[in-house]
């Protein structure tokens, strides 16, 4: 016997549309539906639109919450107010990550964004480190999350669905007549997080795409963010990696209250390894594992590596000593038993264009 | 996208026209390989006078998400390799049964090519595949291919 993966709300509407589905930590969704370089210029051009409903969303309640989140959360919780964004970690007490996530601060309760793959292990985790009267509840379930990405989203969104997050500034959500949207995403464009119950995704959906929203899929979102350097779980950061390692020091307040891990992160505030961005010159895609090589040497391994549609080159992230990270250093990367030359750059790999 | 009548194919999805009077096989990917890999990022190919065993990899080609090898069908000797689509794989997304091919062989020994399958017999190969996919539910991000 084996356990069926769970399917959101949007499901038939992928399989309607000629998805290719895949199994992803116990979900089904889609990984293509035209192509994913096809799908990734759209974001980057125009306006994707992705199910993002396998991920976790955990309700966190109660006149305590904010105390307990303090503890549990990297970022400085009581600077949070109503209507923010912040991305975050739960951390183990060496300092490890159990997940990143985002946190969306509200008047009433808080939103904490997660993992697909994490959901239940967080969700474990954040009730046995309950404190006070705050409860923690899971509404994946319940509540299907649609995102627009991509420099016409917002257009695309007014269009649709007939409500302007124009006013929000990015990393911040708010209420749009019973819609909640927030201004985040993970592709390094401009985009929208819409939060719709379960019986309304696939009218959401249809609209969207009506207005020129492009459907992606988990293809188009893992080349995407490995261009602008976003840190994938599992791949990039995990329980043996630091966020300072990962580079991530700026969601981890270090001189706030104790929290879960802070005291192994301030005795290594300056890891003798650090999260660096490579690029090759093969067209060979460096994936995850594989070793990478300085003066004959190994120096550390790929985390995340892929083909990058914007700069029409293999790029990867790696895990190197910390003076390996400065750009122009000339390493070797091992895919599948031939070297293959790659040079240090700075990251992000793409960054648009602020307008 | 018609499959040409008179090619011969393989279980993993090469096809192979045979010049009786050149004695020489012209080896490529079928239109299905190459929809399945999708967004074509790399290919790698031998050399002019490598040898090439029935069943053993000959080369590898890679898409953003999946790397397979190219599995060869014939034994012999590779004679020309197609030089354009180490820079260029529009003509094998494109035209995979024309412009895409990938090798010239000298086979050493004719007679495989009767192991190979007809058009008709790989087409029944890959109904009988999709319906084996439908009763599999373990689908897999690694292996979609």
């Amino acid at each position: 016997m084996t356990p069926k993966p769970h399917r959101t709300p949007l499901h038939d509407v992928h399989v309607r549309r000629g998805a290719r589905m895949v199994d992803f930590h116990g979900w089904e969704m889609p990984i293509q539906y035209r192509g994913i370089v096809e799908e990734h210029a759209a974001v980057r051009n125009g306006a994707g639109l992705f199910d993002l409903s396998h991920m976790g969303r955990l309700r966190v309640r109660g006149r305590d919450r904010r105390a307990f989140l303090q503890r549990v959360l990297t970022i400085d919780v009581d600077r949070l107010s109503p209507g923010r964004c912040r991305y975050a970690f739960l951390l183990t007490e060496k300092g490890t990550v159990v997940d990143d996530l985002i946190v969306y601060a509200g008047a009433e309760d808080d939103l904490l964004v997660v993992n697909a793959s994490n959901r239940e292990k967080d969700l474990a985790w954040l009730r046995e480190h309950r404190s006070g009267d705050a409860t923690v509840e899971d509404e994946t379930f319940e509540v299907a999350l649609l995102a627009p990405q991509g420099p016409r989203s917002l257009e695309t969104v007014r269009k649709a669905l007939g409500l302007d997050p124009g006013g929000l500034g990015y990393y911040s959500f708010g209420d749009f007549g019973g819609v909640p949207v927030s201004r985040t995403g993970y592709t390094g464009e401009d985009g929208f997080e819409v939060f719709v119950p379960a019986a309304r995704a696939a009218e959401t959906w249809e609209r969207l795409v009506a207005a020129g929203a492009v459907p992606a899929g988990l293809g188009a979102r893992d080349t995407l963010r490995t261009e602008a350097a976003m840190p994938l779980y599992g791949n990039d950061i995990d329980d043996t990696t630091t966020p300072l390692e990962a580079g991530l020091d700026f969601a981890v307040a270090l001189d706030k209250p104790d929290f879960i891990g802070r005291d192994a992160l301030r005795a290594d505030p300056r890891p003798a390894r650090r999260l660096a961005g490579l690029v090759l010159e093969s067209r060979r895609i460096a994936r995850h594992g594989y070793e990478v090589f300085h003066a004959g040497s190994k120096a550390g391994a790929v985390t995340s590596g892929t083909w990058s549609p914007t700069l029409e080159k293999s790029i990867a992230l790696a895990y190197l000593p910390r003076e390996l990270r400065k750009p122009g250093q000339e390493v070797e990367v091992d895919v599948r038993g031939r070297r293959e030359k790659a040079r240090t750059v700075k990251l992000p790999f793409y960054r648009r264009e602020k307008t | 996208m018609s499959r040409p009548d008179d090619y011969k194919y393989t279980e993993t999805h090469e096809w192979i026209r045979y010049n009786d009077k050149k004695k020489e096989a012209t080896i490529g990917i079928t239109d299905h390989a190459v929809k399945q890999l999708s967004d074509l990022v790399h290919i790698d190919l031998p050399k002019t006078g490598d040898s090439l065993e029935q069943g053993a990899p000959f080369g590898e080609i890679e898409s953003v998400k999946t790397v397979a090898d190219l599995v060869a069908p014939l034994t012999g000797k590779v004679v020309e390799v197609n030089k354009d689509l180490a820079s260029d794989l529009d003509s094998l997304k494109n035209e995979p049964y024309e412009g895409g091919w990938l090798i010239r062989v000298k086979p050493s020994d004719p007679a495989e090519l009767e192991s190979l399958m007809s058009k008709k017999e790989y087409e029944e190969f890959l109904e009988a595949d999709k319906e084996d996919e439908k009763e599999s539910e373990d689908v897999d991000e690694d292996d979609f291919v």
